[in-house]
């Protein structure tokens, strides 16, 4: 009787604890949240979102950021996805080095974890000086390539592994030979995983702030992307850059809250995205 | 008749890195005839079977000896084209292994791999194909649907239509109904027994009635060698080995 009564009150008790933290932890994100939104969203305007800065006139404009985090998304995702698919491709189905690919597994493992200034340093080095490219939107791109690298190897490695066998032995015993079954059978059952992987890649893209602020530059103005010199050349801030660069160095948070609001409000979208294309893909 | 062999081991020895799985395999498999492998569980009847479109060269580390012809070409000659071999020498798996795809790209799958693009002469292997499968009725109006929502038994069914698609003279089939319920079994049986006029069967079976009904030659294997291949009758009936009678009549394995 008395063992049945204290039993009921730990349990009691355990549940309150947990109703308690899980409650703490959604009143803290929906502060967070709230207050970013309380600030920022009042600034959002179709102009602010359209134009770009104007001393002259006096006015705000994030389009040159805007453009910029489009530039540096598209730039590295065109290049991380080959790459990192084709090295998954090749490590899990083709690299007769076990050792080595295990390696090479390892490291990709590794790197996936390390800060991100560390590989804003290897970008300056790499990119910046030795190449030559300096502080361009071109480097801060290259850098998060192989930031992101490591990440795309694994996500597309682990979901390679997740196919089926009977598949690929009911491909070749067709008489597919083993890229043709790689192409046509194996790579599109591991699709879902693979774009679930881009796409938060390109969250982590958006939200990437200490390797572009050494790499790609901090100007907050209009970049010229109407010529290949143009888009060679361009240098400047994206959201999260311009974030830091109105905050910090002008002090104007008026219009750092408003970047956090849209950044957040992509951010969101990045992750929905990633959940319906996985829904999505996994469904077929 | 003098039966025509398709396919002649000799002295076959199969290694999984160091352990034997095949020793001393010698036998002829007729063409045109259905011819059961029966055995044990870890006999070697499974290895056997990949070595005859080597499906045994995904595995690392193995290795071969002896002699294994496929109309009277060495399977295991250096050089030889396994893509074309494999056109030739069907499988149909245990589970059915249907591609996440719809019926119809599942069955034009070999034909697309070998260059086959007109959509007139697809669109008639598939028929054709699904029809010898026995499954032609159940899927005729839903042809664009996925493999997946099909049954276990038409699964195995499509499975089969996707083999004969590619046109093969052998179709080896590796415990084909022991993933499937018993009416879905009989069918696939059924099949079997059509199936033999135009090709020659390969198949492992646990199932030893099943051997006696679809069969017509039977090998009976234990730990890596072949014990006794006679006509099918006759090993169930009078078994020249001590061994295969004391398998047939379950005093072991
Ligand atoms: N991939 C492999 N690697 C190493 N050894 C293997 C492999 N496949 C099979 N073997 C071994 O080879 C022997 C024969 O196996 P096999 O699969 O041919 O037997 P089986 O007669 O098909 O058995 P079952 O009736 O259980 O399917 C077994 O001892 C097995 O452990
Ligand atoms: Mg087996």
């Amino acid at each position: 009787m008395d063992a049945n009564l204290s039993r009921r009150a730990w349990n009691l008790l355990a549940k309150l604890a947990l109703w308690l933290s899980a409650a703490a932890t959604c009143a803290l994100l929906l502060v967070v949240i709230g207050y970013i939104f309380l600030r920022g969203a009042p600034g959002l305007s179709w102009e602010l979102l359209t134009t770009q800065e104007s001393i002259l006139r006096g006015t705000m404009g994030i389009l040159p950021s805007i453009l910029n985090t489009l530039y540096v998304v598209l730039v590295s995702l065109a290049l991380v996805l080959p790459l990192g698919v084709g090295a998954a491709v090749y490590l899990t189905e083709y690299a007769k080095n076990r050792r080595l690919a295990w390696a090479v597994e390892f490291a990709a493992e590794t790197l996936s974890g390390i800060p991100s200034i560390l590989y804003a340093l290897v970008g300056v080095i790499l990119f910046c000086n030795a190449l030559g490219l300096q502080k361009t939107l071109l480097a801060g791109s290259l850098t998060l390539v192989i930031m992101t690298l490591p990440t795309v190897i694994r996500t597309t490695q682990e979901s390679l592994r997740t196919v089926p066998r009977s598949y690929r032995e009911g491909a070749l015993g067709l008489g597919a030979g083993k890229w043709r079954a790689i192409r046509t059978v194996v790579l599109p059952s591991s699709v879902d995983g693979i774009v679930t992987g881009c796409i938060l890649t390109v969250g982590r893209v958006v939200g990437e702030s200490a390797v572009l602020m050494y790499t790609a530059g901090l100007s907050t103005a209009m970049q010229d992307f109407s010529t290949i010199q143009g888009i060679l050349r361009a240098s400047g801030s994206t959201l999260t850059v311009a974030l830091y660069v109105y905050a910090k160095e002008r002090a104007d948070f008026a219009i750092a809250f408003t970047i956090a609001t849209l950044l957040l409000l992509l951010t969101g979208l990045i992750h929905l995205a990633a959940y319906l294309a996985g829904r999505l893909l996994r469904r077929r | 008749m003098a039966e025509q062999a398709i396919l002649s081991a000799r002295d076959l020895d199969f290694f999984y890195g160091a352990a034997q799985a095949l020793r001393h395999i010698t036998l002829d498999i007729p063409a045109g005839r259905v011819t059961a492998l029966i055995g044990p569980s870890g006999c070697g009847k499974s290895t056997f079977l990949r070595t005859i479109n080597r499906m045994n060269d995904l595995v690392p580390g193995t290795r071969m000896a002896g002699s294994l012809t496929f109309q009277g070409q060495e399977i295991y000659a250096p050089g030889l084209d396994v893509t074309a071999l494999r056109r030739r020498v069907g499988m149909v798996f245990q589970k059915p292994n249907p591609f996440p795809m719809s019926i119809y790209d599942n069955v034009a799958y070999g034909p697309r791999t070998h260059g086959e693009r007109r959509r007139a002469r697809l669109d008639e292997l598939v028929e054709t194909s699904l029809r010898a499968a026995a499954i032609w009725e159940e899927v005729r109006d839903r042809l664009k649907k996925s493999a997946l929502g099909l049954s276990g038994g038409q699964q195995q069914r499509l499975c089969i239509a996707r083999a004969l698609a590619v046109e093969p003279e052998v179709l080896l089939m590796d415990e084909a109904t022991s993933a499937l319920d018993p009416i879905s079994t009989a069918r696939i049986e059924d099949l079997i027994g059509s199936l033999k006029e135009r090709y020659t069967i390969v198949m492992v079976t646990h199932n030893m009635q099943q051997a006696l009904r679809v069969s017509d030659r039977t090998a009976f294997f234990l730990s890596g060698e072949l014990v006794e291949f006679s006509p099918t009758e006759r090993l169930f009936s009078m078994p020249r080995d001590q061994r295969t009678e004391d398998y047939i009549t379950g005093r072991f394995g």
